[in-house]
């Protein structure tokens, strides 16, 4: 078990140290394309360091769940990156129906960070909150229609696991559209798009304003400082690699003999997904709120349709 | 060749469902226009009984000049001649219902051809649902749609989706006929427009809704 | 040769008619193409029935076998002719009348000004119309027959157009919109009979020729699917209820020698597709299915027009809804088959002169009174005799009373219904042809009796031109009525025969 296993840990271990680097590369590539010479691609290393040694600052007026928010969120990515085939090997805790899994644990991890914004009492992070909470429920029902694509092209080739996410993301749809299945190039787009909205990126979410009204998810976390803060952006970066790791699982054909090779191949493709986050946060603007559901909507749509063309195969 | 024929297909519902969802006239006509190239592309690549390549190039050569040269050409004028082409606002929120409504006509038409005696033999997999939603889309267009222009275009999508539904039934006669109907829906589009600068120039706008003085 | 005339006369006469300069040209331009469409029409009737009695004759055959007529089709092409002239004779004298008023005019109603179409882009649309129609009842070619249909919406709804005002402009858009869509959907009925027959089909033009004799192969399912969407496109072409709604809204609208036209030929050229349809499943064994339908959409229209009818205050619309009444009539006579067939053929012919009469009238009462409004025409028995004593004769004609043809006609599909002793049918049918006379009856006498109101403009000058056509066409549904030449009756014989007796 052990040494076929062996890929698989090595990239998590990769996922774990490597995660901060990601928000590092889309702020290298914004400042690029300002022309600016932009923070260290390490900054959020340094910043996660700093903010280690500091001491929390804690208001009176909160209770527990304050504390427990920023180390759930935490432990609960900790517990769906295992899941996802990293690095294109497949999980050694696959089981059929863990997308499920992986991705209420990750709901679970969003539920107890808003609980803990709701319990400062602030009217800002309050609405900061409901917004986060909304938002996540558009994305669900397309982020499963995705997983159920996916799911019925492994099943109409009968693969042991085909409701597993280590099926799913392990390089089968990147040759599916060549067998005539071109409705699969749809998924990468809507993923992407969910990537953003998980993710709080321009154009659903802006992380670098500076306005409290127009914030989603910064503006949940105002309050928190010192190790808890380094929690909520730790945890934050896991995810970004969470979600680009399932877009390379799509993308990145499982066809290299060699797994380290495949590891490069995939580390590269997650690498490469932040350059694309970053240049799509720079070519575009933030849309207004009301739109944010109609672009989920269509997302959603759009998988719906990749998911009744594969059904109807 | 399937796979790019596939591709196609997919391409095609996309375009019908941007055409549902895009609120402005211009990136709608771009849309139709981009539709008919994909038309000429489909004619080239779906396997005909009686095929005849050269009347085939003919046909195709004749849907780009038409279809993809032709309308947007014309359809711009038009709208460059009504003036609408700087503001836009569209009232409602009918986009919801089209899309959703181009959803449902889309599982209708996979649910038909499941039911249909011989279409697998005629049609390649996609192509007779994705024809038949193309026929939907536009007459949800013209149905959904409050402006004059708006109208036309949904009109030459349902057009566009019986000429797809056409096409692996065309035999080396019936091209003189295609032509005749490519010509003809061109003339249809024209006199349309004509219309729609009256409208325009005795309505001050090409909102349909305006029309309510003749009923019983 | 005399085939292709039937196309190219009209064609050529419309392009010259765009840069006749003159008045009198345009006039003798008009007179020309419409008598030499009479007999070529005619020719080409009588070369087909000589080729159909006897094989030594040759059936006449133009570009390729795309026309190729037989004698259902000839029987709409020789009403659209007659009718034709009818309407130009009419036309020489109201675009007359027209040229002599102010460019610029008042709408009678909201008293916005208007200007008219252009004389010469009028008579050319109207000429092309003709080669559109010619097209339609000549060919056995479905595709070609869509052309022509999809031609004669675009070059009559310019026709519509002719006073351009805003209820005008309504009525085109209406017309143009609904019946193109409508119409791409008997394309893809078309398209739906190609699939029926796959993987073979027709080598030549002759479609129906092909169709009919290889319709037992065909797949039934797709037969029935490709009728139904003919139906429903060709249906609202012809204002089969519920898709009429254009068609009181142009037939309102319209110069009344336009509106003559269209319901008096535009809408059997409509039939005619439906007709085509019919005849193929009527082949293929599957007559009852498309023979329910038609029974169904027949009485729906029906009983449409005699909601529509009873209180209609609108005396152009009134019309326009007793031609939806007897598309419906035809519907249900040729659904019912047998006898019937044949009364819905004669049904057909005495339709189209009758109401083509009544439009034309309804022009001179327009002319004068200045008024759609039926209230508001009073006394036209003092102030246009002879229009007076048309119009109240045309409403016994129309409403099916004796003597005149379409007593005839409607007797005979009644009869029909009776020996097949469909009651339920038979009932309906009569209690709305009751109903309808009723409604028709009040307006229409109302018109004629009273005292003029004071406002009325000074006596109408009854002419030749806006009275002759009408007293013609009257006089011949009198004749068809009272006497049915022998020559006439094995002609609607034959096409019954055809149409599926």
């Amino acid at each position: 078990m052990m040494p076929t296993a062996l890929p698989f840990w090595c990239s998590f271990a990769l996922a774990l140290c490597a995660a901060p680097l990601l928000p590092g590369i889309i702020n290298r590539v914004k400042a690029k394309f300002a022309g600016r010479q932009g923070k260290p691609v390490l900054q959020l290393y340094y910043d996660l360091a700093k903010l280690l040694r500091k001491g929390a600052v804690i208001s009176t007026s909160t209770t527990w769940v304050f504390a427990a928010g920023p180390v759930l969120s935490l432990a609960t990515v900790f517990v769906a990156l295992p899941l996802l085939p990293l690095g294109g090997f497949a999980s050694p805790f696959a089981f059929q129906g863990d997308f499920l899994l992986a991705a209420y644990v990750l709901g679970l991890g969003r539920f107890f960070l808003i609980l803990a914004a709701l319990d400062t009492g602030s009217a800002f992070e309050g609405m900061g909150a409901s917004r986060e909470a909304a938002y996540a429920a558009l994305a669900e029902p397309a982020l499963f229609l995705c997983f159920l694509t996916l799911a019925g092209l492994g099943a109409d080739e009968h693969i042991a696991l085909h409701l597993s996410l280590s099926t799913m993301f392990t390089g089968t749809p990147s040759l599916a559209w060549l067998e005539a299945r071109p409705e699969v190039l749809l998924l990468p787009l809507v993923l992407f798009l969910l990537l953003l909205v998980e993710n709080c990126r321009i154009p659903i979410d802006d992380p670098n304003t500076h306005l409290e009204l127009t914030m989603i998810h910064e503006v949940m976390v105002l309050d928190h400082s010192g190790p808890d803060l380094a929690f909520i952006h730790y945890a934050a970066a896991l995810k970004l690699w969470f979600f680009s790791a399932l877009l390379a699982g799509i993308v990145v054909p499982a066809i290299f003999s060699n797994p380290w090779v495949q590891l490069a191949v995939n580390s590269a493709a997650i690498a490469a997904v932040a350059v694309l986050v970053g240049v799509t946060e720079s070519i575009m603007a933030r849309v207004r709120l009301p739109r944010i559901a109609q672009l989920l909507g269509g997302a959603g749509a759009l998988a719906a349709l990749a998911l009744m063309l594969t059904l109807i195969r | 060749m399937a796979t790019v024929l596939q591709i196609a297909i997919i391409l095609l519902l996309l375009g019908n469902f941007a055409m549902l969802t895009a609120n402005r006239l211009e990136p709608r006509i771009r849309l139709v226009s981009f539709q008919g190239a994909l038309l000429a592309a489909l004619l080239l690549l779906v396997p005909q009984q009686g095929a005849n390549l050269m009347h085939n190039l003919l046909l195709a050569g004749a849907i780009v000049l038409i279809k993809v040269i032709g309308f947007p050409l014309l359809l711009h004028r038009t709208l460059h001649k009504v003036g609408l082409a700087s503001h836009s606002a569209v009232r409602g929120s009918g986009h919801k219902y089209a899309v959703i409504s181009g959803m449902c006509c889309l599982i209708f038409a996979l649910w038909l051809e499941t039911r249909l005696p011989f279409a697998q033999e005629i049609y390649p997999p996609l192509f007779f649902p994705a024809a038949l939603a193309t026929l939907f889309s536009g007459l949800i267009m013209v149905v959904g749609r409050m402006r004059a222009l708006g109208q036309v275009l949904g009109y030459l999508v349902a057009e566009n989706g019986i000429f797809l539904l056409s096409m692996p039934l065309m035999m080396e006669s019936s091209t003189w006929f295609e032509l005749s109907l490519l010509l003809d829906v061109f003339v249809a589009v024209f006199v349309m427009g004509i219309a729609i600068n009256y409208i325009s120039e005795t309505f001050e706008s090409i909102d349909v809704g305006r029309f309510c003085s003749l009923r019983d | 040769m005399v085939l292709l005339l039937l196309l190219l006369l009209p064609l050529a006469g419309g392009t010259a008619m765009l840069f006749a300069s003159s008045f009198t040209l345009r006039a003798l331009l008009l007179m020309a193409v419409a008598l030499g469409h009479n007999i070529c029409s005619l020719l080409t009737t009588r070369q087909t029935l000589l080729a159909a009695g006897d094989p030594a004759h040759a059936a006449p055959v133009a570009l390729g076998g795309v026309l190729c007529p037989d004698v259902l089709g000839l029987v709409f092409l020789c009403l659209a002719s007659a009718l034709f002239t009818a309407a130009s004779c009419y036309a020489i004298g109201y675009l007359r009348d027209e040229d002599a008023k102010a460019p610029v005019r008042r709408h009678f109603q909201d008293g916005s000004s208007f200007t008219n179409a252009p004389q010469q882009r009028f008579l050319a649309c109207l000429c092309f119309f003709l080669a559109a129609m010619s097209l339609v009842t000549t060919t056995q070619h479905l595709g070609a027959l869509w052309v022509g249909i999809e031609v004669t919406t675009l070059t009559s709804a310019p026709l519509i157009y002719f006073h351009r005002h805003k209820e005008a402009l309504e009525a085109t858009w209406k017309y143009l919109m609904i019946c193109s869509v409508g119409i791409a959907l008997a394309l893809l009925g078309n398209v739906l009979f190609s699939i029926a027959f796959y993987p073979e089909a027709p080598q030549d033009h002759n479609q129906m020729l092909y169709y009919i004799s290889h319709a037992t192969k065909a797949q039934p399912a797709w037969l029935k699917a490709a009728f139904i969407f003919l139906l429903v496109g060709f249906g609202t072409k012809m204002g089969l209820a519920p898709l009429h709604n254009w068609l009181p809204d142009a037939h309102s609208q319209a110069p009344s020698l336009v509106s003559a036209l269209l319901s008096g030929a535009l809408l059997n050229c409509a039939f005619l597709g439906i007709l085509r349809g019919h005849q193929v499943l009527n082949a293929a064994g599957l007559g009852e299915f498309s023979s329910g339908l038609l029974v169904f959409f027949g009485l729906l229209s029906m009983l449409t027009a005699a909601l529509f009818i009873v209180g209609q205050g609108h005396y152009k619309r009134l019309l326009a809804y007793s031609s939806v009444e007897h598309m419906g009539i035809l519907a249900l006579g040729v659904g019912l088959g047998g006898a019937a067939v044949y009364g819905a053929m004669l049904h057909a012919v005495c339709h189209s002169l009758t109401k083509c009469m009544l439009f034309l009238l309804a022009g001179n009462v327009l002319t004068h009174y200045h008024t759609l409004s039926s209230y508001d025409v009073r006394g036209m028995r003092w102030t246009m005799p002879i229009t007076a004593c048309l119009w109240a004769g045309g409403f016994l004609a129309i409403t099916g009373s004796p003597p005149f043809g379409l007593f005839v006609s409607e007797f005979s599909i009644l009869q029909h219904i009776f020996t097949t002793e469909r009651y339920f049918v038979g009932a309906a049918y009569l209690v709305l042809l009751a109903v309808i006379f009723v409604g028709m009856s009040i307006p229409f006498l109302r018109m004629v009796q009273g005292v003029t109101p004071p406002a009325t403009p000074p006596a109408f000058k009854e002419t030749v031109f806006n009275v002759g056509p009408c007293a013609v066409l009257g006089l011949l549904i009198v004749t068809l009525g009272l006497y049915m030449p022998p020559w006439l009756d094995s002609f609607l014989r034959q096409a019954a025969h055809l149409a599926g007796e």
